[in-house]
C-alpha cells in the first residue's frame, strides 16, 4: 500500500509542485567566471566523458577561452589516445556500446544547456535519489526511471527522498543524505554541480561571455550615433515651420 | 524639374544613364509632408531590415551545408568555428523577427491614417504581396537550421495544403518532394530562400517604392498636401525627403540599431521567441515535439486555423485572413482617412482589432487548451469582425466624422 501512495506520489510530483520542492532549482551562470568554468570542465573530462560527448566543442577553444594552457588541457581534459588538442569532445564508446549496456543511445551535451535550460541540468544532477528498485539503484526527480546511473554518486553520496502528509497526500519536501556516503557536503556538491553545469552552458554557447563583452561597446557606439543624428535633425529642421 | 546638367563625372553619366534625375525624383526633390510622426519611421527601417537580411544571408550561404546530415551540424559550426560567425547568424535570426516587428507596425499604421485608401490602393497591393513574400521567406529559412521546431514546425504547416479537397494530399506532395519532410525539401526551401523569394521581394519593394513616389506619401492627417501648392508649383505642407527626412531617419535608424544589438549580444533567442528552445536538437522524423509552436511571428495566423474545429476549414480562415487585407482598399468606403478626423466607433474598432491581433499572437504560442481554442474564436472574431464592420460601418454611412483640417497640423 505505501508503495502505491508513494509511486503515486511521485509520478504526480512534476503536478504537486505547490507545497512540495519545486520542479526546477535555479542555478546562476556565468560565463565570465573562469574558475567555475575550469572547474567544470574538470568534472566533465573525469565524471561524464567516459559516456557523454560534447561533439560541438573543441579543446583548443575551451583552451582559450578558459585561459587554460594546450598543455594543461592535453593532460587533464584528453583522456582518448591519439586525440589532438583541435579536435572535439568526443569518447571512445559507440552507439552499440550505449545501446547494449544502458538500452539507450547516450545523448551529446554540446547543446542540452540551450534545449533545456541550466536548470534542468543542475536539478537533474541534484536530485537522484535511492531505488532499491531501479537497475542502477537510483531513480531521478527530473526524468523518472532514468538509465543513467547516479555518476556523482561518490561526490554527493546517496540520498533519500523525505515525504510529508499533506491534505491527504504524500508531498516531496526534502532530501536526505546518508551521513558519510559522500565526499562533499551538501554545499560543496551544489558548488560542484553549479560549475558543471556552468561549463555545459558555456559549451552551448562558447560566445556567451564574447558577445555581452562586446555588446557594451556596441550599445555605447549606437547611443553616442544616436545622440549625433537627434542634434543633425534638430539643425536640419531649424527652417522647418 | 531639375534640368541642369552639372559637368564632371556625374555630367558624363547623366548623359548616358538617368543617375540624377532619379535621385531627385526619389530623394533629392520627392516632397513629402512634414508632419511625419513616429509611426513613418518603419518604411524606412523595413527598407534597412531588407539589406541587413540580405547581406547577413549572403555570409551565412558562404558555411551553411543545405543537406540532412550537416544542415545542423552547420549552424553550429558557423555558431562556433566561423570567425565572426556567430554575429552574422545571430543579426540574421533577430532580423527575422525585427523584419515582422517593423512590418507589423508599418501596416498599422497605414490602417491608422488610411494609407491603403484611394489613390494608394495599388500601392497598399505592393505592400500585401510584401508581406505573403516575406512570410514564406520566413517560413523557409525557418527549416534551413534543420532543429525539431524546423523539421516537425514545416511539417505541420506543409500538411495543411493536404487538407484541400482533391488536390490537396497531391499539392502537398508535391511541395515536399517527398511523402514526409526530407533532405529533398530542405534542398528546394534553400535555394528558393536565397534565390527565388528574395529575388521576388526586392522587385516588389521596388514597385511599392515607385507606387509611392507617384501617388505621393499620406501623412498623419490623412490629407492631400498637393493641393495646396504655392507658386513654384511645390506642396506647402512638404518637404524634401533628403535632407530632411534621411536625418530624421537616422534618428530612427539609431534606436532600431540600439534595440537590436540589445537582443543580439544579450538575448538572441529572446527567451525562446526568436529561436525556440526545441531546434537546439536536431531534426528527428521519428520524434515528435510534445508541443509544435509557430514562431511569434506566424502564431496570430495559426490561431485562427486552430480556432476552427475542421482541417481544411481552419486553413482556408487563416488564408482569408492575409487575403483579406487586399481588398481592405474597397471595404473601406469611409471619406476620410486618419483615425484622428474618423468616428468614435472606428478607434474602437481599430483598437479590437489590434487587441485581437495580440491577443491571437499570444495564443498561437501556447499548447490547444480547451481555454485557449475558446479565446482564439474570440480573437478571431475581432479580427475578421473588424473588416466586416468597417464596411458596413462605412458603406451605409453610418460614421459620423469629425471635419478635416485644409493644412497639416504639426
Amino acid at each position: 500500500m505505501r508503495k502505491i501512495v508513494l509511486t503515486l506520489a511521485l509520478s504526480l510530483l512534476p503536478a504537486m509542485a505547490w507545497g512540495g520542492l519545486p520542479d526546477r532549482m535555479d542555478v546562476d551562470t556565468d560565463p565570465h567566471d573562469k574558475g567555475s568554468l575550469q572547474r567544470g570542465a574538470q568534472l566533465f573530462a573525469n565524471y561524464c566523458m567516459a559516456c557523454h560527448e560534447a561533439s560541438l566543442i573543441r579543446y583548443n577553444r575551451i583552451a582559450q577561452d578558459l585561459g587554460i594552457d594546450e598543455d594543461l588541457v592535453e593532460e587533464y581534459l584528453i583522456f582518448k589516445p591519439e586525440t589532438q588538442v583541435h579536435e572535439t569532445m568526443t569518447n571512445a564508446m559507440t552507439e552499440a556500446d550505449a545501446e547494449q549496456w544502458f538500452g539507450v543511445p547516450v545523448p551529446d551535451l554540446s547543446l542540452t544547456a540551450r534545449r533545456h535550460g541550466p536548470e534542468y541540468i543542475y536539478t537533474f544532477l541534484n536530485r537522484y535519489y535511492v531505488d532499491e528498485d531501479a537497475a542502477t539503484g537510483f531513480d531521478n526527480t527530473v526524468i523518472s526511471g532514468t538509465a543513467m546511473p547516479h555518476v556523482l554518486e561518490v561526490l554527493q553520496g546517496r540520498q533519500h527522498p523525505v515525504y510529508e502528509e499533506r491534505n491527504g497526500e504524500q508531498v516531496l519536501v526534502d532530501f536526505e543524505i546518508e551521513e558519510g556516503t559522500g565526499t562533499m557536503s551538501p554545499g560543496e556538491y551544489r558548488a560542484a554541480t553549479r560549475d558543471l553545469t556552468n561549463f555545459l552552458d558555456y559549451v552551448a554557447e562558447p560566445v556567451k561571455g564574447e558577445r555581452q563583452r562586446m555588446g557594451k561597446w556596441v550599445l555605447l557606439f549606437f547611443v553616442i550615433f544616436t545622440v549625433l543624428a537627434y542634434f543633425l535633425k534638430k539643425e536640419f529642421w531649424k527652417d522647418v515651420h | 524639374m531639375s534640368e541642369t546638367r552639372s559637368g564632371g563625372l556625374v555630367g558624363w553619366i547623366d548623359d548616358r544613364f538617368p543617375l540624377t534625375k532619379m535621385w531627385n525624383e526619389h530623394v533629392g526633390e520627392y516632397y513629402a509632408p512634414k508632419n511625419f510622426n513616429f509611426w513613418y519611421y518603419f518604411g524606412s527601417l523595413a527598407l534597412l531590415t531588407l539589406v541587413i537580411q540580405v547581406v547577413t544571408g549572403i555570409f551565412l550561404t558562404m558555411n551553411y551545408i543545405p543537406s540532412g546530415d550537416r544542415a545542423f551540424e552547420s549552424v553550429e559550426y558557423i555558431m562556433r568555428d566561423v570567425n565572426w560567425g556567430w554575429l552574422i547568424r545571430y543579426i540574421h535570426t533577430t532580423g527575422a523577427s525585427a523584419f515582422f516587428v517593423v512590418v507589423y507596425l508599418h501596416m498599422f499604421r497605414a490602417l491608422m491614417y488610411g494609407s491603403y485608401q484611394k489613390p494608394r490602393e495599388l500601392l497598399w497591393i505592393f505592400g500585401c504581396l510584401i508581406f505573403v513574400a516575406l512570410m514564406a521567406e520566413a517560413f523557409m529559412g525557418y527549416m534551413l537550421p534543420w532543429g525539431q521546431m524546423s523539421y516537425w514546425g514545416g511539417q505541420v504547416i506543409i500538411s495543411l495544403f493536404g487538407a484541400i479537397p482533391v488536390i490537396g494530399p497531391d499539392l502537398a506532395l508535391w511541395i515536399r518532394g517527398d511523402y514526409v519532410i526530407s533532405e529533398v525539401t530542405l534542398n528546394r526551401f534553400f535555394a528558393l530562400h536565397v534565390v527565388a523569394v528574395p529575388l521576388v521581394i526586392i522587385f516588389l519593394v521596388v514597385a511599392h517604392i515607385l507606387a509611392l513616389h507617384e501617388v505621393g506619401s499620406n501623412n498623419p492627417d490623412g490629407i492631400d498636401i498637393k493641393k495646396n501648392k504655392d507658386a513654384n508649383g511645390l506642396p506647402k505642407d512638404g518637404i524634401r525627403f533628403h535632407p530632411y527626412y534621411t536625418v530624421k531617419d537616422l534618428i530612427g535608424v539609431g534606436v532600431y540599431f540600439i534595440l537590436f544589438s540589445v537582443v543580439v549580444f544579450y538575448i538572441p533567442d529572446f527567451w525562446g521567441l526568436f529561436i525556440e528552445h526545441p531546434n537546439f536538437e536536431e531534426a528527428n522524423p521519428q520524434v515528435t515535439p510534445d508541443h509544435i509552436a509557430p514562431v511569434w511571428y506566424f502564431a496570430a495566423y495559426y490561431a485562427i486555423l486552430r480556432a476552427v474545429p475542421d482541417t481544411f476549414g481552419g486553413v482556408l480562415m487563416m488564408g482569408l485572413a492575409v487575403m483579406i487585407l487586399f481588398v481592405l482598399p474597397w471595404l473601406d468606403r469611409g471619406k476620410v482617412r486618419s483615425v484622428r478626423y474618423r468616428g468614435l466607433s472606428f478607434k474602437i474598432a481599430l483598437g479590437l482589432f489590434a487587441a485581437g491581433f495580440i491577443l491571437l499572437t499570444y495564443l498561437g504560442t501556447q499548447p490547444a487548451t480547451d481555454w485557449n481554442v475558446i479565446l482564439s474564436r474570440l480573437g478571431s472574431v475581432l479580427y475578421f469582425g473588424y473588416f466586416i464592420f468597417l464596411f458596413v460601418y462605412t458603406a451605409f454611412g453610418l460614421e459620423r466624422t469629425k471635419p478635416v483640417p485644409e493644412r497639416v497640423t504639426s
